[in-house]
């Protein structure tokens, strides 16, 4: 008996495991992520490879610079951050913003609040919000889909060239996201059901055939993936739940109102990395409140964030943001909403007996 | 619709029930030596009765104590007092605690018991009496005194009496063989326990996972009104009193409170039947039911058991260990604790013994908490675990309170479902320690403190006497001396520095 051994209870155990967690997760974004790396080919192979690597990697250093035992680089928490933050990028970004990104995701974004469990924001998110205000340019060129294989693809060379050597793809190549492209014509005095009529289509936005982040194309992928999760309550519906609904209700609400300002809900729904951002992303348990209640805000309030930022901010994309920003209040959302204690009422006062049990009873003398 | 009644949270462990419920109830021989802790219940330390060399008969008062909290003693076999001092006890501390060491002569010849007639036709108050002195325990584990529920019970409207068969903790199955085995007893005893209470009427709730316990519960109760066979979810900790009112009657006992607040008392199965034979049969209680399992024991099985009987007897009676056991437990593995050895006896609240094995046992590497939620979504009480141990981690007891520590059962529900394996009972176990001793520490300042003003006061006044007497007596003596010239001079006197030294501190400042 090893003397650290707790004495006390329980002696039993549902045996799972912090990095069968993190696991499970990676499994869920394996199908989206398999489908873009099919989608956008070699570029964004070795993007997706050097962002997840050079994630592991910081958290080996920092782990032995910090004193920690490196078993914990096991626990798999790093590696979903660098493959989160790789989905999240543009597929042909060369190397630099994958590697910068993810030692600043390990390094900044979690190291130095503490490590596995104390960091406030999600790391991901963090560093993609960081590149995107440093590197603007780099991260809004957004390659549109080359399937391996098909012709004009850049093949393993092309693909080394473009993330290494930073080759400029050719014109034609890339293009603007949905997103991107609706709100420079909306400027342009378009309306937003023309723009769309000309310039979106549901089934290939749904399928995940169009240009966008490496990982936020296919949301049927996504979808599949998530629920899955929820399946296995790896993650809480609540947050995935409200969030959507957050960005779906305005959405189909203010179509109604202008149709030809706002576009509608299944057009938010399938472009953008809201699924992404909604199931895999918003429901990082580190970052999100514990309570129900709490999770349902969280959830709320980052949908209707993406929602405002998309319709009136200057970013055409707004997941990270919208995360981050409720990241903030994680921690006063879980001091104000608690789950009701058993026995006491929502305020946390004891509830009051019946009074017939204060009645005393007629009990015979002895 | 879902049902709001219905109990939150809770766990599924894996049952390990059927080897040892499949087989009855066995018997034990009788060991040569019964080691009676004086402390086997709730409350305060018996006293023994009897002394080294005394001969002692079967169910013959050994130990008692004037508290009401209390249960006494009594012998378990006839035979001889060896020993009146510290003997091995049922702690994972290993510590010896005081107690009686009873040598058996093998006779089993009883003391003579007093027998009632018709318990029905006694007074409530004499029966529950009658339960304080035969020395029962709530049998389930918690070890309450069981006559101090029942006449705490008296004083209140009690609508139903709840006899708790769920039996949530993994391995054990005294209540389900029980149940099984001594239904009428059982039912009778809840009766009794009913007539005692004058409640309305008797809930029977038995986990769903236990059927043949539920039909011979069902065949017994047949003939008698108002009782009412429920089968439960199988859920952990249906076993404990709160969840399981909440479950049959809806309703939540307030925090702090008792449930006779909400006009139930709860008595384990195994309690009834120990009621029963007292009211019945005049029996003390000297033994009780005892599951001994885990993958270690060869045969795992119920065993009626005497008091103080050592754990490694048990074993034997069950053909041994197969293996050595990497721990013995008291109790089930969710709520029980862990044993020094075998050689130490088993008390009244011992509901199992347990001999695990390695693969049986979590693996206990601590990881960060990575805020996953799922204890909160575990815990039966609403509480926020993580957060409790967060706090209680850094000393911080008030702010673990604040997220509910005093709620707290210690079930372990968070710990079971935890993927970092923080052992968060450990953290709440330390942090109600810790608060119970502030609590006594600032209780004995206060007391300190009454006592220090109180002998200030005591010698002020006793000062103010002797100079009233002294006053008194120099009055006596000059009576020619006027008063008024004495005590007007020493204020006139004392009053003078006072202002000359204003003005000095004055003169001084800038």
């Amino acid at each position: 008996m090893t003397p650290d051994q707790p004495a006390c209870g329980p002696f039993a155990h549902d045996r799972s495991t912090v990095n069968r967690l993190m696991l499970h997760v990676c499994l869920a974004l394996l199908p989206a992520s398999l489908f873009g790396l099919y989608l956008f080919g070699w570029p964004a192979i070795n993007l997706w490879l050097l962002t997840c690597a050079s994630a592991l990697a910081s958290e080996a250093v920092c782990l032995h610079l910090l004193g920690q035992p490196l078993r914990r680089l096991l626990d798999g928490s790093a590696l979903l951050t660098g493959w989160l933050l790789a989905l999240s990028l543009p597929p042909w970004a060369p190397w630099w913003i994958g590697v910068g990104g993810s030692v600043f995701a390990i390094g900044i974004g979690k190291q130095l609040y503490g490590g596995i469990g104390q960091n406030l924001f999600n790391p991901a998110m963090l560093a993609r919000v960081a590149l995107l205000i440093a590197f603007p340019l780099q991260m809004t060129s957004w390659a549109l889909p080359h399937p391996l294989g098909a012709a004009g693809t850049p093949d393993f060379l092309d693909g080394l060239r473009i993330t290494f050597a930073g080759a400029a793809p050719l014109d034609g190549m890339s293009g603007a996201t949905a997103l991107g492209n609706l709100k420079t014509q909306l400027t342009l005095q378009q309306s937003a059901s023309d723009i769309l009529a000309s310039d979106f289509r549901l089934l290939p936005s749904l399928l995940g055939y169009s240009g966008g982040s490496l990982g936020e194309t296919s949301a049927l992928l996504l979808l599949l993936g998530g629920l899955w999760l929820l399946a296995l309550r790896i993650v809480h519906w609540e947050i995935p739940l409200a969030m959507l609904l957050a960005v779906l209700l305005p959405a189909a609400l203010a179509q109604q109102i202008d149709p030809l300002r706002y576009p509608g809900a299944l057009y938010h729904l399938s472009s953008g990395g809201l699924l992404l951002g909604a199931l895999f992303i918003a429901t990082d348990p580190v970052t999100s409140p514990v309570s129900r209640v709490g999770r349902l805000i969280f959830g709320g309030g980052c949908g209707l964030l993406v929602y405002l930022i998309r319709t009136w901010g200057n970013f055409p994309e707004a997941v990270a943001f919208a995360v981050l920003f409720m990241n903030a209040l994680s921690p006063l959302i879980d001091r104000t909403c608690r789950p009701r204690a058993y026995g006491r009422n929502p305020r946390g006062k004891p509830l009051v007996a019946a009074s017939w049990t204060r009645r005393a009873k007629e009990v015979d003398k002895v | 619709m879902f049902n709001l009644a219905r109990i939150r949270g809770g766990i599924h462990p894996a049952g390990h029930k059927d080897r040892s419920a499949a087989l009855p109830i066995g018997t034990l021989a009788l060991p040569p030596r019964l080691y009676l802790p004086l402390l086997q219940h709730a409350g305060a330390e018996n006293l023994p009765l009897v002394k080294v060399g005394d001969r002692v008969l079967k169910g013959q008062l050994l130990a008692s104590s004037p508290s009401e909290l209390s249960a006494p003693l009594h012998a378990p076999s006839s035979g001889r007092i060896v020993e009146v001092g510290p003997i091995p006890a049922p702690h994972p501390s290993g510590l010896r605690v005081n107690g009686l060491v009873i040598e058996c002569d093998g006779e089993e010849r009883w003391i003579d018991l007093d027998v009632p007639a018709d318990p029905f036709a006694v007074a409530p108050l004499i029966l529950a009496e009658r339960v304080a002195q035969a020395g029962i325990v709530g049998l389930g584990g918690a070890i309450f005194p069981a006559a101090v529920k029942l006449k705490q019970g008296t004083r209140h409207e009690i609508k139903t009496v709840l006899v708790n068969g769920s039996e949530c903790e993994p391995y054990l199955s005294t209540d389900d063989r029980l149940m099984r085995e001594r239904a009428e007893a059982i039912v009778d005893g809840a009766r009794l326990i009913q007539h005692i209470l004058r409640a309305y009427s008797i809930v029977i709730a038995i986990e769903d996972n236990k059927p043949e316990a539920l039909a011979a519960m069902r065949a017994a109760s047949e003939p008698f009104g108002a009782i009412e066979v429920v089968a439960v979810p199988a859920r952990y900790p249906m076993g404990s009193a709160k969840q399981l009112i909440q479950e049959i009657t809806g309703r939540e006992v307030p925090a702090g409170g008792r449930s006779t607040a909400v006009g139930v008392l709860v008595h384990n199965v195994g309690t009834v039947y120990a009621i029963q034979q007292a009211l019945r049969h005049g029996r003390p209680l000297i033994s009780r039911v005892v599951t001994v399992a885990g993958s270690c024991v060869t045969s795992p099985r119920n065993l009626e058991t005497l008091i103080g009987t050592p754990a490694q007897a048990l074993f034997d009676a069950c053909g041994g260990l197969a293996r050595e056991p990497r721990q013995l437990m008291l109790g089930g593995p969710m709520m029980g604790v862990q044993l020094p050895s075998a050689g130490v006896p088993l008390i009244k609240g011992a509901t199992g013994l347990l001999a695990l094995a390695a693969h049986e046992l979590p693996q206990r590497e601590a990881a960060p908490c990575i805020r996953c939620a799922r204890c909160v979504d575990a815990c039966p009480m609403g509480l926020t675990p993580l957060q409790m141990a967060a706090h209680a981690r850094v000393d911080d007891f008030d702010g673990a309170s604040d997220y509910g520590l005093s709620d707290c059962i210690l079930c372990g529900c968070c710990a079971y479902v935890c993927p970092s394996h923080i052992p968060l009972v450990q953290y709440f176990q330390y942090a109600m320690g810790q608060q119970d001793e502030r609590r006594n520490a600032a209780r004995k300042n206060d007391y300190i403190k009454q006592l220090s003003e109180a002998r200030a006061a005591r010698l002020a006044a006793e000062e103010a006497a002797r100079k009233a007497a002294k006053a008194a007596k120099a009055q006596q003596r000059k009576p020619a001396r006027p008063v008024g010239e004495a005590s007007g001079a020493a204020p006139i006197l004392e009053s003078i520095p006072e202002p000359v030294a204003e003005r000095i501190s004055e003169s001084v400042q800038p």
